[in-house]
């Protein structure tokens, strides 16, 4: 009984405590590096487009909502031929993100994203990829894979041996 | 044998002539492996399936062995799980990714990668091993496969199937020790005819397929559809997929009656003409000698009233067509009018075939079940160009005998390396009359070479030989002398199998092998007959019409016909050209339903867009008189559709209410009671598994909500499908469907195309729920077939003629395969190929332009000189663009170009 | 007939000012409650947010209004109207002022409860006609919740009306002048409270509507203009019951001279409303048992005290 007349009592003084609302267009909040907004795609090192259209990001999206096709360039080297996001079914989630084994896809901290019209919310891959590295600097996959696709010769990579003479006669 | 054994302390019972290996996974227990494969068997080289067996029930120490290698015994003690077996199964995992690279982002096998399965499966997550990588070279290796050695984790499985099972001798081993590799000698296009098998042998992604590489889609997304292979008459299971309405690949589907595990590259890389840029995708009106494209229903009106202003319209059928199409369309025109769409020699010898597989005198074997016998005569067929899954299963067959040795000294069947050690590359009785080299000589123990009239006489002095009360004898003293050899060999087999086929258009052949087997089967054996057929439907096709191209011809006149309706064939290819010609100018409307443009629908005044395989449903029938039903994989996003469905609509009779599959087979099986098994070949659309359809794309098939977003951002309603108990989403049933209805493998844990395991009763043998299809024909104990007495005059080679020959070539020989990308490459160049004593007397050379006269008109080909083609016979590659429409075999001259 | 004219007139402002300050309540408690909790609330559209109101009317007036198919739909139309009819018909006899007032009934407090009744039925043939399991599980905890409540509800008035000796709210009004019922009623108007705060189900005692296990409840399949009629019907069962508590308790117009006696009144009132949304700020919503036995367990039991006590004191003192 006393607790609820408490209860009452308390929330009542609250008429007097500072309000928390930011008062969003006017004042904005700064947002960590690490927020989870708009998603880009990014580039190498070697300002090359990081995605190698491996389909991972698709397949991790909860609502299915990043749809892509591989193809080939003439050294072997995959990328998207077209990649897709409706953000207009996109939850922000991430996954994508934690799925990416290139680093390529990555999320910003920019939610200002909304449209009049619902169609302006499907991005192509052109108004995804922008001319950065993003927030992971440094890493260029096609230098640590074991495939030679234009990037460096077979046995060139990271932690590569030369290619092994399968003719020579020494065991 | 039956066997009690203790697995982690719980009892099973189980078969006792296994390993333990394959009886875990039987018993549906997860057991990684790498090396074993259930039809190549055990060689204990990996070491991954390493379990502890124990001595006794009172041993708790026990000791590790490898599953594979190990028999099942009554009363043994084993564990999957002891910490000690899982140790070394995680750490051997961990010892085989030292030197596998970090490339599953780029390589096509990931997602649905065995080693990925396995290594998930052990445990082994982190790398620790912080030093370099071992690297190779790659290898062209031709259109079909790409080799991308740095994955290999040296399990031999390619080197097993290509060379051991498949008998391919380009790919090998190669270096030691850690830097073992599996290629070829020096880069170059593999010459196996199952090459393609590589892909789904490789338990990791050192064997892609390169025409899925150019459209690279992960298994997860594909759209996929149970469905069966149509580029030959064995009619393999496949399974067809589909993403962003191309098709993307053709993987086999296991059927332990028909193909097992394996495809030739003509039905695994021949897909791509499916997504041919020459495709027909909306209906076209000739309007000024060129096509124009009208609407569906446009489209269909205006046949409608043609059709029914005139009642004479005739239809012309086609082998590769559906059996409902086929029946649809002999309803349309009334079965005076409906005529089969092949030559008359073809279509007799095809209802002869089916006359003797009908009386059921001797079995006919399926395709898996001829890998048990164990004495093969082949008469007149280039099996490995014919019937390549058949080549293959009778390699297996030249096993049987010599693997008795090893039977003999104890060793279990599915001990590979010391069955091989024992055997040491012999093969059994294996003969082959043929009219040129094929290759399967090399397994052969007595070729014969000859014309085909010579062939079918060869054929009757053995089945003579056999039962002396025929009135067979032998042309010569050599001849005699082989066929004593041959019968006596097929007397001794216990199953003794006789292989014969159309592939020469010769009726004797066909009679010459049914008497063999008539004969074999009066002496007591338990013999087995095969017949090789041109089409995929071929059998089907011959079932519903008996009057031929030539008929239709005859009968067609200025006045009397106006309108005829080709269904799914290029006339072209199978009649003389002037001749064709002059048949289509008698119509005022050609009416065409085809996939690709061709000569028939260049000469055609409306065009119908009809469905490949991977767009229509339908039902055909194999050589050995296996029905079997296709599913449409996807619905194309324009007006192509099973031919069914456009002379359903185009019938008065189904103007009311939407027909569907169902509905087209109650009638054809109401009109044709004989084949009433088409019905229960798979279940109807009504059919449910736990009240769901089930679902064509896995459960993780991703981008459903921005595939179309380009289009309009609402996601449109998935297609229907009132034709199938399947669905065109990932929504469903999830578990094991009828196998009849098995669009794709998946198990938990098991993403590869190794999943299969869970599909079947006991590994490698029959899927849950029976294997897929329903034989027309079986034999018939009391059957009182007559031996056939045609004694056919020796081939007399005429003065200055050549009897020219059809020489089959895996790709090319099929119209349809021979326009995929990647096949095209394979395709020969027309050639002539010639006798090398024929040519050395007229002073021909190997490459020489001659002059041949093809039905009147004079064209130049290159000379090939082909080993064991009789004198007096040449032969042309069958099926080319260059050599369509020649009715075989004829009589020709030749000469060199140029020297008139 | 002037007379009968002004007298309608009079009808149609009462009930136009009831609705108006209805809906402005929504944006009052959309406002107070933002305030107890830290927040703004609507403060876009118009000065402070007060168009808000008209907004929404907008919004709802626009909305598909949709009726399942699976409903019976005489009754599922009918439902809410019956409620705004028996609230509206309610304020019938509210004197506001001693000039502002629909009708001086002699048994207008019976007629208050009588209405009060009547607003079950609504909520419980919304619940029913909806064919929908979450509704009539609301309807069924309103159809309880209602009845037990409305029991010590009239018993805990039964005080004012031997105080006053009469049904008649005027006469009960101009019974305490000097002295507000709520002082020697001060049980009487704590349980009039209470069992107000569930006649409206308002929060805490949103049982029927209990939006965390019943979707919306009674009201789950309605949508634009009939689910806004049980919205605002909501708004104008709290203006009633606080009008009937400053009627009954307060002295309802009666005040010091300075201020006009509706003034007194609309200050009276507006305070007990400011108490309702106060309520909904602070306490949560208790189980469906809890509320019964706090009905029937104590507050029941003390209303029949409280009649008792009342009883006999004023047979004992004659008053």
């Amino acid at each position: 009984m006393f607790s609820i007349l408490r209860s009452i009592w308390l929330t009542f003084i609250h008429m007097f405590h500072k309000r928390v609302t930011v008062e969003y267009p006017e004042k904005k909040n700064y947002l960590p590096p690490r927020h989870r907004g708009r998603i880009v795609l990014t580039r190498d090192p070697d300002n090359q487009e990081r995605c190698v259209g491996c389909y991972l990001c698709a397949v991790a999206c909860p609502v299915d909502c990043i749809s892509l096709q591989a193809t080939e360039d003439e050294n072997g080297r995959r990328s998207a031929e077209f990649f897709r996001i409706n953000f207009s079914r996109c939850i922000l989630c991430g996954y994508c993100e934690e799925a990416c084994p290139t680093d390529a896809i990555q999320l910003i901290p920019d939610f200002e994203m909304a449209e009049y019209n619902r169609q302006n919310l499907v991005y192509e891959k052109e108004d995804l990829l922008i001319d950065g590295q993003g927030k992971y600097p440094g890493y260029n996959f096609f230098k640590h894979a074991g495939v030679d696709a234009g990037v460096k010769a077979k046995g060139e990579g990271i932690d590569e041996e030369k290619p092994v003479d399968i003719k020579k006669l020494m065991p | 044998m039956m066997a009690k054994i203790f697995i982690d302390d719980k009892p099973y019972e189980v078969d006792g002539s296994k390993n333990l290996l394959e009886t875990a996974l039987s018993i549906g227990l997860n057991l990684p492996y790498f090396c074993w494969h259930p039809a190549m068997h055990s060689v204990g080289a990996c070491r991954q399936c390493a379990i502890i067996k124990y001595k006794d029930d009172d041993d708790k120490k026990g000791k590790l062995v490898m599953a594979c290698m190990e028999p099942v015994a009554d009363n043994l003690h084993i564990s999957i799980e002891a910490p000690e077996a899982h140790a070394f199964r995680a750490g051997n995992v961990e010892a085989l990714m030292t030197n596998h690279p970090h490339d599953c982002p780029v390589c096509d096998e990931g997602g649905e990668c065995h080693l990925q399965d396995m290594t998930v499966m052990t445990g082994h997550n982190e790398r620790r091993y912080c030093y370099t990588k071992r690297t190779h070279n790659n290898q062209y290796l031709g259109p079909f496969v790409n080799h991308e050695m740095n994955r290999c984790i040296q399990c031999y499985r390619c080197v097993r199937f290509y060379k051991d099972y498949a008998g391919g001798k380009d790919l090998d081993v190669f270096a030691a020790h850690n830097d073992v590799y599996f290629g070829r000698q020096e880069e170059g296009v593999l010459e196996s005819e199952f090459s393609g098998n590589l892909v789904e042998v490789c338990p990791t992604g050192v064997f892609t397929d390169k025409t899925l590489k150019k459209h690279y889609t992960r298994k997860w997304d594909l759209t996929n559809a149970p469905s069966v292979c149509h580029q030959c008459s064995l009619g393999c299971n496949i399974i067809a997929s589909e993403r962003y309405g191309t098709i993307r690949r053709v993987l086999s589907r296991f059927n332990g009656d028909v193909n097992g595990y394996f495809l030739c590259d003509r039905g695994r890389f021949g897909y791509e003409y499916i997504n041919s840029k020459n495709r027909i995708i909306t209906p076209a009106r000739l309007v000024n000698g060129s096509f124009a494209a009208i609407t569906a229903g446009d489209a269909v009106q205006e046949i409608k009233a043609i059709i029914n202003t005139e009642n004479n319209t005739i239809g012309i059928g086609s082998p590769k067509a559906s059996m409902e199409s086929n029946f649809l369309l002999r309803e349309l025109v009334g079965p005076a009018n409906f005529y089969a769409g092949v030559p008359a020699r073809e279509g007799k010898l095809i209802r002869q075939v089916i006359a003797i597989l009908d009386n059921g005198k001797v079995k006919t074997p399926s395709l898996s079940e001829a890998k048990t016998y164990d004495a093969v005569f082949i008469l007149g067929e280039d099996l490995t160009n014919t019937a390549p899954m058949l080549a293959l299963s009778l390699r297996q067959a030249a096993k049987n005998e010599p693997n008795e040795i090893a039977r003999a000294v104890k060793i279990p069947d599915w001990n590979d390396a010391a069955t091989r050690e024992a055997v040491q590359g012999a093969t059994g009785p294996f003969f082959i009359a043929a009219a040129h080299d094929t290759k399967l000589d090399d397994i052969a123990t007595g070729i014969y070479h000859a014309s085909p009239d010579q062939i079918a006489g060869f054929g009757n002095a053995v089945a003579g030989n056999i039962n002396r009360q025929l009135n067979f004898v032998a042309a010569d003293a050599e001849i005699e002398k082989l066929s004593d050899t041959i019968s006596a060999a097929l007397l001794a087999a216990k199953k003794p199998l006789i292989v014969a086929g159309t592939s020469l258009y010769n009726e004797a052949i066909v009679q010459a092998a049914a008497n063999i087997a008539y004969a074999l089967k009066d002496r007591g054996k338990d013999a087995g007959l095969i017949y090789i057929l041109p089409e995929a439907n071929s059998i089907g096709s011959a079932l519903l019409a008996d009057q031929y191209l030539e008929d239709a011809f005859a009968q067609a006149s200025p006045k009397e016909a106006k309108s005829v309706i080709i269904l799914e064939n290029d006339l072209y290819q199978r009649m003389d050209k002037t001749a064709t010609d002059t048949f289509l100018q008698y119509f005022t409307n050609v009416i065409s339903l085809d996939y690709l443009e061709n000569a028939t629908t260049r000469n055609s005044t409306l065009l119908l867009p009809a469905g490949t395989f991977a767009e229509a449903d339908g039902t055909i029938i194999s050589n050995e008189g296996r029905a079997q039903r296709f599913y449409q994989v996807h619905v194309p996003k324009n007006d192509v559709r099973s031919s069914w469905k456009w002379l359903a609509e185009l019938m008065a009779a189904y103007d009311s209410s939407p027909i569907n599959l169902d509905a087209v087979i109650d009638r054809l099986t109401a009109a044709f009671p004989a084949l009433q098994a088409i019905q229960y070949v798979a279940p109807s659309a009504g059919f449910r598994e736990d009240t769901q359809k089930i679902p064509r794309s896995p459960q993780r098939y991703s981008g459903r909500t921005a595939i179309n977003a380009d289009m309009h951002v609402s996601e449109p309603r998935p297609p229907a499908d009132p034709d199938s108990a399947l669905s065109y989403t990932m929504e469903g049933y999830v578990g094991i469907p009828p196998p009849a209805l098995t669009p794709f493998y998946w198990s938990p844990g098991w993403n590869s195309a190794q999943a299969i395991n869970k599909y079947q009763i006991e590994v490698g043998g029959e899927l849950h729920g029976g294997n897929p299809g329903k034989r027309l024909f079986e034999p018939d104990p009391n059957s009182k077939a007559a031996y056939f007495n045609s004694t056919p005059s020796a081939c007399s080679p005429k003065e200055g003629q050549y009897m020219v020959l059809p020489l089959y070539h895996i790709f090319g020989s099929d119209e349809l395969s021979a326009q995929s990308p990647a096949v095209a490459e394979r395709v020969p160049q027309p050639y002539i190929a010639l006798n090398d004593s024929d040519a050395g007397k007229a002073g021909i050379v190997e490459g020489a332009i001659i002059e041949i006269l093809l039905s009147g008109n004079k064209k130049w080909l290159p000379v090939k000189l082909k080993m064991g083609l009789p004198q007096g016979t040449a032969g042309l590659p069958k099926g080319l663009q260059e050599t369509a429409g020649i009715i075989y075999p004829f009589y020709t001259t030749i000469k060199i170009a140029g020297n008139d | 007939m002037i007379d009968i004219l002004l007298h309608i007139a009079l009808v149609i402002g009462i009930m136009l000012g009831l609705v108006m300050i209805a809906a402005g309540l929504i944006w009052l408690e959309r406002r107070t409650l933002a305030l107890w909790q830290d927040r703004y609330g609507p403060n876009r559209t118009g000065l402070f947010g007060t168009l808000q109101v008209v907004a929404d009317m907008i919004k709802i007036f626009f909305k598909e209004d949709w009726i399942p198919p699976f409903a019976d739909k005489k009754i599922f139309v009918v439902a809410p109207a019956i409620l705004m009819i028996s609230i509206l018909l309610s304020f019938a006899v509210v004197p506001f002022t001693p000039l502002i007032g629909v009708v001086n009934l002699n048994i207008g407090l019976l007629f208050f409860l009588g209405m009060s009744s009547f607003g079950a039925y609504s909520i419980v043939l919304a619940g029913w006609s909806s064919n929908n399991k979450y509704s009539l599980i609301g309807a069924v905890r309103a159809a309880s919740q209602m009845i037990s409540y409305e029991v010590f509800m009239g018993l805990s008035l039964m005080g004012v009306v031997m105080l006053s000796g009469s049904f008649n709210m005027r006469d009960i009004v101009l019974a305490q002048q000097g002295r507000w019922f709520f002082i020697p009623q001060f049980l009487g108007f704590i349980i009039f409270f209470i069992a107000g705060i569930a006649e409206t189900r308002r929060l805490p005692f949103d049982i029927p509507e209990a939006e965390s296990e019943l979707v919306a409840g009674y009201h789950s399949e309605y949508s634009g203009m009939k689910f806004g009629m049980f919205f605002v019907g909501e708004y104008l069962g709290i203006t009633l019951i606080s009008a009937m508590t400053t009627t009954l308790f307060l002295g309802g117009w009666l005040g010091p001279a300075f201020l006009p006696p509706i003034f007194w009144f609309l200050i009276k009132m507006f305070a007990f409303i400011l108490f309702f949304i106060l309520l909904r700020a602070s306490l949560p919503r208790p189980r469906s048992d809890q509320l019964m036995a706090l009905g029937w367990k104590v507050l029941f039991p003390l209303s029949m005290l409280n009649v008792l006590v009342t009883g006999a004191l004023v047979l004992y003192f004659k008053l």
